[in-house]
């Protein structure tokens, strides 16, 4: 296609800078404060986010995710907008990002806008790009909406306050599970540099959190904290070690979020990209593991357990994984046993353990009542015993694993 | 009367189906009456020609006065306002019978597992789900009001009787614009200032089209990864009956139709070799390259601070977050070795910044000492940790990780060249002497580290910390002071 320069519509700029902007995985829109418009401007959080359609690649649509440009000096190998790339550049200005949110919201497409920008110019040049579009936002038009600013590592800390003032929630991307990693494939950027904006960011959130003496309120600062995301199978890190990663970013930087994104091929790849892709199955899985250490009281020593060689099993989740390698932990019996362990049952959500302890206060649970809490308590069967049920030797059999895993599936391509 | 009316004792009517109030008042009589949940037949709208015309209407019985109205919990209150929004026929039944068995059994909504908490439960989790999705699939298109203000208006089709319960989330969204959302069995209006509720409307009353609507299917389209087809999963989270009211919709087919092939060409392409070098890896590198030149000719605490930032020497760089180097005069008479920086430390990049750091800033002024007069730093320059729960905790650093980092304590030392050198805690004094110490056995007084500077020995402040009970906290810190003179006392007389 043509180079020159010939002026585009927002319309076209609108599909390269989306497109630019997809390998970002998140868009999530909740856990900010609660605001609403009764009182001027226009929009509203409550809370919980809102996926306002999904694309056929399964993935929520909550934000307009955009980058401001996709020019970029760098040449990180995994990114579609690296400087050696041969796709379409474009840049927005700022007030068509204003007007296209805004424009989007009003008819209720989005919660709000996730901007992020490749490096132009300079690192400070790029955030203050930024910052302007989120500034323009909340004071211009009253926007009450989500904002999510991505943080350009290097930028000066002074503007990585003022974005935390505009913005719900600030992200810098890891990019990669390992020093070595980030080294062979962004050169450009540096390990200690990220993790010292990470750094910046959790000390101005805790501060902001502390009500001041004076007033008693809190100041606004990022309410939704801190995230960000690591490319999976681009290097040759194992589960395990993405996971130590991963569980070093949460409790380092009191991170939201990280966010797993198995790179996927892209147009005009690098070659010093391996040629074949992860199977998705591998994100999922790190998802779920990533979720039992935060909502389920597993430790990476667990997690070690749930691994053989490092990489998570891909044929039954890791729960179930952990489960089979401490059988001797099982049967528990539901109606006794501590929250801390009926988390550990494989087929017991967060939500069913709290049911159990909430109702066993009242009433001994048979084996029906559970599949009335719970859609999979066969799943959970070989690992409990409750009134009237006795796995026996089920716990123990050799076999057991194998009853878990599925014929694999043709994938449906057209269901739709 | 006909089949279906057999067994029903009265007829209870409701403006809408998702008529609470309607539902309230009609259930307080029903219980005051003394009528069982099977024998009513809730009608929403005008009655039904000739169905239940036997039936006294429930309206007929009289309302209980407050004392006598049936007791329930405000969960109820909360559980029975999302069941009646369900389409179930049997809601009302269902609500009624709860009312009617909490009177007898007040715990009953916390057992989980009772068929009709079970049912209700599942309801409940049915409408809030249809709310959710109203909120998120409705779409406004624009178009003018007769006095030409811009409204927004959206037909929508929810699976259940949602548009009461969720009309006020638009409400406190869009209060600055006129809105309308239509169903075919209610609508909500709002004018800017007043939200109107009135019956059900058709799909020809909303405009068909708006101008954003290119630029949105655009954005659809351009989000979209063809590399990661999963229509299940697009699919369970929005389902098709969906579709039909939302514009972008018609482009789900021919993406997923077009995606294996877009994604197949891009695989076969020819990979790109990367840019030779760009100016920013270049500038990267050769900073790193002088930085490594320094070793061996640092001459000031700003060249050892650049030199210790890639510090590689040991693995505990990895999980950390940066080199923490000691601060102070660079002529400090008087230098404070400490373990290893801890949380705080590692976040702020600065020693003696956390809690031990503050009661170590309390006993120096106890003891007289300024902080600004003197050096403080660490044996080892990273923290160690283990991640555990949502917190970092510390770990002792290993012989190893103290054998590595000396040499960062050896120039600090060299460059400050400080009278005196105390050691905080065990693994100060292994660092500086070489060898395990016993802080109880060298505690207390002047001596010489091997190296030839004059050397102390005392506790560590996360010691005092750590000890339970005031009254050993009290004693150590008093203990801690005293070092701390007889340290004033060595240094400046």
């Amino acid at each position: 296609m043509s180079r020159g320069k010939a002026r585009r519509s927002v319309q076209e700029k609108l599909a390269i800078l989306a497109d630019a902007a997809k390998y970002d995985a998140s868009c999530s829109s909740s856990g900010t404060s609660k605001r609403n418009s009764k009182s001027g401007g226009i929009g509203s959080t409550e809370g919980s986010g809102i996926c306002h359609a999904y694309a056929p690649d399964g993935r929520c649509i909550s934000l307009l995710k955009i980058l401001l440009t996709n020019a970029c000096i760098f040449d990180c190998a995994y990114c579609v907008n690296r400087v050696s790339s041969d796709v379409e550049r474009e840049a927005f200005t700022p007030d068509e990002v204003v007007d296209l949110t805004l424009s989007f919201y009003r008819r209720n497409y989005i919660e709000g806008l996730f901007l992020s920008s490749g490096i132009i110019r300079s690192s400070d040049h790029t955030m203050e790009q930024l910052v302007k579009v989120a500034r323009d936002l909340r004071t211009v038009h009253g926007f009450k909406g989500y904002i999510h600013l991505k943080t350009i590592p290097d930028a000066s800390p002074e503007l990585l306050a003022e974005a935390g003032l505009y913005a719900d929630r600030l992200s810098i991307n890891i990019e990669l599970p390992t020093e070595r990693g980030l080294k062979s494939f962004a050169p450009e950027k540096s390990v200690r540099t990220i993790k010292g904006s990470m750094a910046t960011l959790r000390s101005e959130i805790e501060v902001a959190q502390e009500p001041t003496l004076r007033t008693k309120r809190r100041k606004h600062f990022a309410p939704a904290g801190q995230s960000t995301q690591m490319i999976v199978g681009a290097d040759g890190a194992s589960d395990l070690s993405i996971l130590t990663t991963s569980r070093t970013l949460y409790t380092s930087y009191d991170l939201r979020r990280v966010y797993y994104s198995a790179f996927s091929p892209i147009p005009d790849a690098s070659s010093a990209l391996p040629p074949a892709p992860p199977p998705l199955a591998r994100e999922h899985r790190l998802y779920q593991a990533d979720w039992l250490t935060r909502f389920y009281g597993f430790e990476l020593t667990d997690l070690r357990d749930a691994t053989s060689d490092g990489m998570l099993d891909l044929e039954v989740d890791p729960k179930l994984a952990w489960a089979l390698q401490n059988r001797g932990l099982f049967p528990v019996d539901v109606n006794r046993a501590p929250k801390e362990l009926l988390l550990k049952v494989p087929g017991l959500g967060v939500k069913a353990v709290n049911s159990i302890l909430r109702t066993r206060r009242y009433r001994g649970l048979r084996f029906e009542d559970l599949r009335r809490i719970t859609n999979t308590a066969r799943k959970a069967a070989p690992f409990i015993t409750l009134v009237g049920w006795q796995p026996g030797a089920l716990t123990d059999d050799a076999t057991l694993r194998s009853r878990f895993v599925k014929p694999a599936q043709q994938m449906d391509l057209f269901a739709a | 009367m006909t089949a279906l009316a057999i067994g029903v004792r009265y007829s209870a009517e409701l403006e809408h189906a998702a008529d609470f109030r309607g539902f309230r008042d009609g259930v307080r009589r029903l219980w005051l009456a003394g009528v069982a949940p099977r024998d009513v037949a809730w009608t929403v709208g005008p009655p039904a020609q000739g169905l239940f015309e036997a039936a006294p209407s429930a309206s007929s019985l009289r309302a209980p006065r407050p004392e006598e109205a049936p007791r329930v919990p405000k969960a109820f209150v909360d559980l029975s306002r999302l069941v009646i929004c369900h389409k179930a026929p049997d809601r009302f039944a269902l609500a009624h019978r709860i009312l009617v068995r909490l009177q007898d059994e007040p715990t009953l909504l916390k057992v989980a597992t009772d068929p009709d908490i079970a049912r209700a439960e599942m309801m409940a989790k049915n409408v809030r789900r249809c709310s959710h999705k109203m909120k998120a699939f409705v779409r406004f298109r624009s178009t003018a009001d007769p006095d030409g203000g811009e409204r927004f208006v959206a037909w929508f089709e929810p699976e259940h009787h949602t548009l009461d319960l969720t009309a006020g989330f638009f409400e406190r969204r869009f209060a600055g614009m006129r809105w309308s959302i239509l169903t075919p069995d209610r609508s909500a209006h709002w004018d800017g200032a007043q939200l109107t509720m009135a019956g059900g409307a058709s799909k020809d009353l909303a405009p068909d089209g708006d101008i954003n609507e290119d630029l949105w299917r655009t954005y659809f389209g351009a989000i979209f990864n063809p590399a990661r087809l999963k229509v299940q999963t697009m699919q369970s989270e929005m389902p098709k009956r969906y579709w039909k009211n939302m514009p972008e919709a018609a482009l789900i087919q021919p993406l997923i139709r077009s995606a294996t092939q877009t994604t197949g060409d891009m695989i076969a392409a020819e990979p790109r070799a990367p840019a030779r070098s760009t100016r920013v890896a270049r500038e990267r590198l050769a900073e790193e390259r002088a930085v490594a030149g320094l070793s061996g000719s640092i001459a000031s605490l700003e060249d050892l601070a650049a030199a210790a930032r890639h510090c590689e020497r040991c693995p505990l760089h990895g999980p950390a977050t940066q080199t923490v180097l000691g601060e102070g005069p660079r002529d400090a008479p008087l230098m404070f070795v400490g373990e290893q920086p801890g949380d705080q430390e590692d976040i702020a990049g600065r020693p003696f910044v956390g809690p031990a750091g503050q009661l170590f800033d309390d006993a120096l002024e106890a003891a007289g000492i300024a902080r600004d007069k003197i050096f403080v730093t660490n044996a080892v320059k990273h923290f160690k940790f283990e991640p555990r729960g949502k917190r970092r905790i510390h770990q002792k650093p290993g012989l190893s990780e103290i054998d590595h980092c000396r040499f960062w304590l050896q120039e600090e030392r060299r460059l400050v060249r400080p009278q005196l050198t105390v050691a905080l805690g065990a693994t100060a004094a292994r660092s500086l002497s070489g060898k395990a110490v016993t802080i109880s056995k060298a505690r207390g007084r002047v001596m010489d580290w091997p190296d030839g500077g004059a050397g102390f020995v005392t506790v560590h402040p996360s010691y005092l910390l750590r000890l339970p009970g005031a009254e050993a906290r009290d004693n150590e810190m008093r203990r801690f002071i005293d070092d701390l003179n007889v340290i004033k006392e060595a240094v400046w007389g």
